[in-house]
């Protein structure tokens, strides 16, 4: 038997069809005969999309309470128990109610998959995680569900679902996708035809790069490529995230190795911060390392030499008073010590 | 397409079918028996009964077909031009394999090239392009088994058509944000700009650089800053890492400045760059109260990646 698959519709705003395309594909494969199901999915009240289920068996979904509310979550023990060949699920990055047995949706899928189904779901460019300050600068949102990229490489195949933004705003002004107040600012923020346009582009080019990844092309053999090793240099400072989702990126588009490294200094001010940062980037699959130094440019600086690494990532640090530029800052420091590697000053894109 | 059509037609368009392929499937069938044709004469559109009739929107595939000899136009999209000069709108579909500026890189994939061609002009200066974009095993489920296509090729196909709409994509968002006077921002695209001095690593910068664009489907600059008095062995330094840089397809800019790094970070933010390579400062000793052109980039620089190389003989 093959491995089980996941397959991925990827769009670049909500409207675009992604559902739709989806559960197009699933009634072709119930008419070829495929045991489908549909484990988990949002209409949003539009008909056409909801159209589109008829026919298909729904596994009810499970109902949590939190706070005195009622929530509505995928029912992954009743789809396991079910156990279709294929089961549908809508909106991959959302995140479920405190109290679920996973944390998130995507970890929901990989128990189904795990389990031998094979999963459609659907998601949107901007729920990437190496993209999210990309998104951010681009529109102002800073979207907070997010999906590791390793979760979607190893996806078999993703789609991408196109629409023009005319299109996808003429379909928000007819009330197709929100309900008429939520559709006015809607317009106004995320759905500005000029976050559409990038938001678009950088789904096309992510597809594009999925695409490349799946041919497996070795790279061009040239004896003089060295094999790429990064080193990102976390501190407490909140620019931490992007300094790991930047050099993350970089990792695995040249598909180079990536550590993470904190050196504290004995008066370390915000050890839970620095933890923080450094488990979010073991979730990308990032190899961590701590140590405790005074001098934090040559521990830096050694380490790397160490560990034959071949470019140093590191945030700019605060921008510094005037009285202080007479005196070297850390990154300046290592820049001096590190003179035989590349080093990469990580910009703070603000908006 | 003709799914698109039939929703306008819904919604109290005035919509007509003026050229399908061949053969259709019967979805498309069906949907083309609910709208109103105006037949090909020839295999040509039959602009004058469609200037008489002038609905609002036609539907027009096989974009890149050729009239027969003896018609007003060569080509079947000069016709369509000649329809928008008119003000009838026009929803049409074509594939990579006929862009005429895409030709080479496909035949490179596939070993073939179509006889017919459209400008990649043409389909900038559409009002909107749509990716219509679906892994390759469909398409071999719907061609059936009567020619079995490479998947491998139709992934590369794929990956060209997809970067093709991006670049569109791009340039119509470049044309609106300059239209609405709205700066250019941080966008979707990795643009890594290579500034080159005589002692630049140059060799590596730009085979880093034209990897990292390669990579990332982003763009490659090269840039000097203009200095007198260069040395003439330094300015003939300077010129072969200009040429190696023209070589490996970069864009090169000689710049003309009094100050170095504000020069430099004009241009970066000028260009959108996302990505600035440069050498480490040379090795002299520096004046602790002298900071050097790294030392003021680093401070500067808030809207790219600042990424230092070692010099020749230092790594």
């Amino acid at each position: 038997m093959s491995e089980p698959q996941l397959k991925i519709y990827l769009g670049y705003a909500a409207g675009v069809g992604k559902t739709y395309r989806m559960l197009e594909e699933a009634q072709a494969m119930r008419q070829k005969g495929a045991d489908i199901v549909i484990g988990y999915f949002e209409p949003h009240g539009r008909k056409e999309t909801i159209a589109k289920t008829e026919g298909l068996e729904l596994i009810p979904r499970r109902v949590a309470a939190y706070g005195g509310t009622n929530f509505e979550e995928m029912d992954t023990e009743a789809i396991l128990r079910r156990k279709p060949a294929v089961a549908l699920v809508d909106e991959f990055a959302h995140t479920n109610v405190p109290g679920s047995k996973n944390l998130k949706r995507w970890q929901d899928v990989q128990e189904l998959l795990a389990a031998g189904i094979d999963v459609l779901t659907t998601m949107n460019v901007q729920h990437l995680e190496s993209l999210n300050d990309q998104v951010w600068h681009v529109t102002g949102v800073r979207v907070r569900e997010t999906v590791p990229d390793w979760v979607v490489d190893e996806a078999a195949e993703i789609v991408l679902v196109d629409l023009t933004p005319r299109a996808l705003r003429n379909r928000i002004e007819r009330g197709v996708v929100y309900a008429p107040e939520k559709a006015k600012r809607a317009m106004e923020n995320f759905f500005a035809e000029a976050n559409l346009g990038a938001l678009r582009e950088m789904a096309m080019r992510h597809t594009a790069h999925e695409v490349e990844e799946r041919l497996a092309v070795p790279e061009p053999a040239r004896a003089s490529t060295r094999h790429e090793r990064i080193l990102i240099c976390l501190t407490s400072r909140p620019s931490s995230a992007n300094l790991i989702r930047r050099g993350k990126r970089v990792a695995d588009y040249l598909q180079a190795d990536c550590l993470a490294l904190h050196v504290c200094i004995p008066s370390e001010r915000d050890p839970e911060t620095v933890e923080r940062h450094l488990s979010f980037a073991r979730n990308l699959r990032i190899q961590t390392h701590t140590m405790k130094a005074e001098d934090i440019p040559r521990a830096i600086t050694e380490f790397a030499r160490a560990e034959k690494v071949t470019q140093i990532f590191m945030g700019r640090g605060l921008p510094r008073p005037v009285w202080k530029r007479f005196s070297e800052s850390v990154v300046q420091q290592v820049v001096r010590l590190a003179r035989d590697m590349q080093i990469t000053i990580v910009a703070e894109r603000r908006r | 397409m003709f799914d698109e059509g039939r929703r306008r037609k819904e919604r109290g368009q005035d919509v007509v079918i003026v050229a399908t392929q061949r053969d259709v499937t019967p979805d498309v069938a069906e949907i083309v028996s609910g709208i109103e044709v105006i037949p090909l004469v020839d295999g040509a559109i039959d602009l004058v009964a469609l200037f008489r009739r002038h609905p609002e929107v036609c539907l027009i595939d096989e974009l890149a077909n050729d009239n027969p000899p003896g018609s007003r136009n060569r080509q079947r999209w000069q016709d369509l031009q000649e329809l928008l000069d008119r003000g009838i709108s026009v929803i049409t579909a074509v594939n990579l394999q006929h862009i005429r500026e895409q030709q080479d890189a496909v035949e490179h994939v596939t070993g073939k090239r179509a006889p017919q061609s459209v400008p990649e002009e043409f389909l900038k200066e559409a009002d909107e392009i749509e990716v219509v974009d679906a892994p390759p095993e469909i398409l071999l489920d719907r061609t059936g088994n009567s020619r079995i296509p490479d998947a491998r090729q139709l992934a590369e196909l794929r990956e060209l058509a997809l970067l093709l709409a991006a670049d569109v994509v791009d340039s119509q968002l470049q044309t609106y944000l300059d239209s609405h006077g709205v700066a250019a921002r941080w966008g979707a695209q990795e643009r890594i700009l290579v500034c080159l001095t005589p002692h630049s690593n140059a060799a590596e910068m730009l085979r880093s650089g034209y990897r990292n664009a390669l990579r990332f489907h982003g763009a490659l600059l090269a840039a000097c800053v203009e200095q007198e008095n260069l040395r003439p062995k330094d300015r003939e330094k300077l010129e072969q890492h200009l040429a190696r840089a023209r070589e490996l397809g970069a864009e090169v800019h000689c710049l003309k400045g009094a100050d170095f790094v504000e020069t430099l970070l004009d241009f970066a933010r000028e260009q959108r760059i996302t990505q600035l390579f440069l050498g480490h400062t040379g090795s002299e000793q520096r004046f602790a109260f002298q900071r050097s052109p790294v030392d003021r980039l680093i401070e500067a620089a808030e809207d790219f990646d600042l990424r230092l190389f070692p010099h020749q003989g230092d790594q």
